[in-house]
């Protein structure tokens, strides 16, 4: 098989009521590649990632994954959704569920796993992301970091084709930003496929392929980071980079 | 005083017949009250519209004309029968009319239990790729649930109470409130003494009940 991009928005557009979101999107992302998203708030970025598991419909364009398209409603959308992973800025970690059930639940009730290998490969999990001596407390007694690092480990246990991140980092206090983005470093370079919504700009330049600017519900340019830090080719990237890093 | 423990095997007998309604009723209109809950929360617009005009066409219909409308309507001018013997026919089509009013209050709780559950738990549950009754059996239900632990105790309370209606709107179940009249009736046991009797009897199931939900809805509350 030749290699097919594994997402592709194609002329992607979206709106809320009045609010024109998405624009005419193109996008396509290869297997292996780490996209990080940056750009000013309210451009859309949140919107774009939530289309691609469809949490969010689109009024027009096209979204594949894997070369096919998003399914409408049911159950094979739900399949779909399976196989890419989302990682939000609050956790969302089921609270009444504990670390060890919220990572399983996934595997065992659509993947149909036997809850002692979703176990055992939920245990590996969150021993890689570094809380397995917490597997059996609930979300809520749990720092930031940790929670953010479950969330993370429960998508893996889907074992999804890629995996979405919107500003993880976000909600976090600043000590406890290191530890998710070391977390995400070593999965960007084990080969995950990655889209990143994130402000981390160390991030960007250490794990990913590329970088896209978006702004006004539009990519308005998506380079190499090392280009696109030293030379945005777009004055709305150059004003927001300058914004961002004179902090 | 004496009159009335002098009674006790027919008190007893009338509380063992409200506890039975009570308990049947609320197994019932528990079922009743989840299966309405997800109707009014289900993407499929014929079923929210089902369940809202169910739940506010019987929760706005006085109890007793629910019962009499099973009592007298269905059961004897309809002659539906439910039970061989008639003293477990009236008592069967009563769990029925209690659970069918009922089921409204418990689907109302749990649906102010169901706006608890933040929008990202949904969300999340669905980008793991759980189906729709896969993410209301085990994400939104069960956080629903545990926050509505309190006021589900008082719907029960309520529905031990409202069992004296189900004698009163022509179902002849023997319950506690039905024995207390025939005792007057019969001039066996006086008056004041017997209803001060009776109310004790109502609150010896009402109370531990309160207090129960109340621990209970501390016990399972979901920490965010
Ligand atoms: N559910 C919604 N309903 C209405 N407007 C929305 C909704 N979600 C986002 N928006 C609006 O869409 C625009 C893009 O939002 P978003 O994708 O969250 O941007 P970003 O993540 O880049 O900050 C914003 O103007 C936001 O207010
Ligand atoms: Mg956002």
């Amino acid at each position: 098989m030749t290699a097919t991009p594994l997402v592709t928005l194609e002329n992607v557009d979206k709106h809320f009521g009045e609010l024109h979101v998405l624009r005419g999107i193109d996008l396509s992302v290869e297997r292996g590649e780490v996209v990080v998203v940056i750009g000013p708030s309210g451009s859309g970025k949140s919107t774009l990632c939530r289309t691609i598991n469809r949490l969010e419909t689109i009024d027009g364009g096209a979204i594949t994954i894997d070369g096919v398209p998003l399914p409408e409603e049911g159950r094979g959308l739900a399949r779909l959704r399976s196989d890419v992973g989302m990682v939000f800025q609050s956790f969302n970690l089921f609270a009444h569920k504990t670390v060890l059930q919220n990572v399983t639940i996934g595997p065992i009730k659509v993947r149909k796993k036997s809850k002692a290998a979703a176990e055992k490969r939920a245990l590996e999990l969150l021993d890689r992301v570094g809380i397995a001596n917490q597997a059996n407390k609930y979300p809520a007694q749990l720092s930031g970091g940790q929670q953010q690092r479950v969330a993370i480990a429960r998508a893996l246990a889907m074992e999804p084709k890629v995996l979405m991140f919107d500003e993880p980092t976000s909600a976090l206090d600043p000590e406890m930003v290191q530890e998710v983005l070391d977390v995400m470093t070593s999965l960007a370079a084990e080969g995950m496929t990655m889209i990143v919504v994130t402000h981390e700009m160390g991030f960007a330049r250490r794990a990913a392929n590329r970088v896209v600017f978006m702004a006004d519900g539009e990519i308005v340019e998506q380079a190499a980071p090392d280009d696109f830090f030293a030379n945005p080719s777009s004055q709305r990237a150059k004003d927001f980079l300058s914004k961002i890093l004179s902090h | 005083m004496e009159a009335f423990l002098g009674n006790l095997d027919k008190v007893i007998d009338g509380f063992s017949w409200t506890v039975r309604l009570t308990l049947c009723s609320a197994l019932f209109s528990f079922i009743l009250g989840v299966v309405l809950t997800a109707m009014r929360v289900s993407p499929v617009p014929m079923m929210r519209g089902l369940a809202t005009v169910y739940v506010e066409g019987i929760r706005n219909t006085p109890l007793t004309l629910v019962l009499l409308f099973c009592g007298l309507g269905i059961n004897s001018a309809l002659g539906v029968a439910l039970a061989d013997s008639v003293k477990w026919d009236v008592f069967w089509w009563a769990v029925i009319g209690l659970s069918a009013y009922t089921a409204c209050f418990v689907s109302e709780s749990l649906r102010a239990g169901v706006n608890t559950v933040p929008l990202g738990q949904v969300e999340a549950a669905r980008s793991l790729g759980l189906t729709f009754t896969q993410n209301l059996r085990l994400i939104v239900l069960p956080q629903a649930l545990r926050s509505v632990v309190g006021p589900l105790g008082s719907v029960l309370i309520a529905l031990t109470k409202n069992t004296t209606i189900a004698s009163v709107a022509g179902l002849g179940v023997q319950e506690a409130s039905r024995q207390m009249k025939l005792m007057f009736d019969q001039g066996i046991a006086p008056v004041i003494p017997t209803f001060i009797g009776f109310a004790l009897g109502f609150l010896i199931l009402t109370l531990p009940t309160g207090f129960f939900f109340g621990w209970l809805s501390k016990r399972v509350a979901v920490a965010r």
